[in-house]
């Protein structure tokens, strides 16, 4: 269980996020919805230990994160984009990145094999196309079998082939009992893999819960609709 | 910090830099070896090229680097380690390099031409390369970490360069003709302390001999060098100039918003 209380972080003037105080369920897969700008990314940087936060804490299985790095052993991440180092080759790369870690990559072989990685092993980072990079990223994200998985945007990029097996992923994932935490605009993913919405408004959490309980308070049908009426009338729902 | 270390070593030895950056000083040593056939004129001529370059070749190649491997850096730090441990390695993993390049280099054909008694002017040269690369590749690290902006970084790192390796000295040559009815030769022999250029460039010429020819300057400055205390105030003012640009990048990494 990861528990946020009162995180609050300033770049300049700019306050990018206020007070926020959220729980992100253990065994559950919580998403970070909000528009851009709304304080997503510096959350989950936060989680990551990439942003210092000014105030508050950040609680992850009864251990402060805040200026620890022991705790990110129970972590796997899936940026955006990454820019690996184009003379390594792919092999090289991931028996970098898990000798980081005490944990073995226990979930590699199988991973590479699912993507379709095996024939890029030997090549270098540079040759790669983007859809290509995105699976290695895939790859170093999800084999340490970390307990918990922190997912930034990670359909951008995939083909439909690659989409489906990491939809695939997800599910075993959450069967498996993982925590994960995802931002992503891929409303189709929201509805499939959401247990818990977190919304973010100008740096506030202005809804926490369920997709069905989202619903209901904002009194629409759907999730884009219930979306719309958080960003419009910024109204801090409860449930 | 060992594993860091090496990934990014592997990286930058298969990149092009590196073998453009030891062809060069083999090439460049490699001439000047051939055509003046004498060590100690060699290295004259060297010390200026190395003087100027290695401080160039260390700024630009670091704030490369470091900008090129934004993204990745931000993907190991999310990984169980230190802040320290990951920049350290790769600050020693681009000093690896480009040591490796310049040491191979310059080592080669005085190698191949035999060095002979010229021994002792190459390894200062060398040690002045060394030195200044240190220098040089944590001044690059700290310029990378405080400018998020990539050309406004490349920008003050060229700055840097000129500065240190050609405005520094049009100053205080400036200066010293404005006050040369004064005794400045103190002054000059403190200002120079401020300079890692200035002081490798002090420190290879007091080897050379060359300060002979420079009468009283010259007499002032090997008296100081010369001397137990004066060897001790350079060594610290190198040292100085590694330390504080490291820990200065040391305590920007800990602190800084990816």
């Amino acid at each position: 269980m990861i528990s946020i209380q009162e995180l609050s972080k300033q770049y300049g003037k700019k306050a990018v996020l206020r007070h926020i105080d959220a729980s992100i369920s253990g065994g559950k897969s919580t998403v970070i919805l909000g528009p851009n700008g709304s304080g997503k990314t510096t959350l989950i940087k936060c989680l990551l230990g990439l942003v210092i936060p000014d105030r508050g804490k950040i609680v992850l299985d009864k251990e402060e994160t805040i200026g620890r790095y022991a705790y990110r052993e129970k972590l796997g991440y899936l940026p955006q984009i990454t820019k690996f180092p184009g003379n390594l080759r792919v092999e090289e790369l991931l028996g970098f990145l898990s000798t980081l870690r005490k944990a073995a990559a226990v979930l590699k072989p199988r991973l590479i094999e699912d993507l379709g990685l095996t024939p890029y092993l030997k090549q270098k980072i540079r040759t790669l196309s983007g859809g290509t990079l995105q699976k290695v990223n895939l790859v170093q994200a999800f084999m340490h079998d970390s307990p918990y998985l922190i997912l930034d945007e990670p359909t951008s990029g995939l083909d439909p082939v690659s989409l489906l097996k990491f939809r695939n992923l997800i599910e075993e994932e959450k069967e498996k009992g993982k925590t994960i935490v995802i931002t992503t605009h891929f409303m189709e993913l929201v509805e499939e893999a959401a247990d818990e919405i977190i919304f973010l408004l100008e740096g506030k959490v202005h809804f926490q819960g369920t997709l069905y309980e989202l619903n209901q308070v904002t009194g629409q049908s759907d999730l884009l609709h219930s979306m719309a009426q958080i960003s419009t009338s910024a109204i801090f729902y409860q449930t | 910090m060992w594993k860091i270390f090496k990934y990014n070593f592997a990286d930058l030895l298969r990149g092009r830099w590196s073998l453009l950056n030891f062809a060069f000083y083999f090439v460049v040593s490699a001439g000047l070896l051939y055509l003046s056939n004498d060590v100690y004129k060699a290295v004259i001529s060297l010390s200026n090229i190395v003087l100027a370059l290695v401080p160039l070749s260390c700024l630009v190649l670091g704030v490369i680097y470091m900008y090129d491997h934004d993204d990745f850096i931000t993907l190991i730090l999310t990984q169980p380690v230190k802040r320290t441990t990951v920049y350290l390695g790769h600050y020693f993993a681009l000093i690896g390099s480009q040591t490796l390049s310049f040491t191979l280099g310059l080592g080669i054909p005085f190698l191949l031409m035999g060095m002979g008694s010229g021994i002792m002017y190459w390894l200062v040269l060398w040690l002045c390369g060394l030195l200044l690369s240190y220098i040089f590749t944590a001044l690059a690290m700290l310029i990378a970490l405080y400018f998020n902006n990539k050309v406004q970084g490349f920008s003050v790192a060229l700055v840097v360069w000129l500065f240190m390796a050609v405005i520094y000295d049009g100053l205080l040559l400036i200066s010293l003709l404005w006050f040369e009815e004064y005794p400045v030769e103190k002054f000059a022999l403190w200002v120079s302390m401020f300079n890692p250029v200035d002081l490798s460039r002090i420190l290879i010429t007091m080897q050379l001999d060359v300060a002979a020819y420079m009468g009283y300057t010259g007499a002032v400055f090997i008296r100081f060098f010369g001397s137990l205390q004066g060897a001790v105030i350079v060594t610290t003012a190198l040292l100085l100039w590694i330390a504080l640009p490291t820990l200065c990048f040391i305590r920007l990494a800990s602190r800084k918003d990816y």
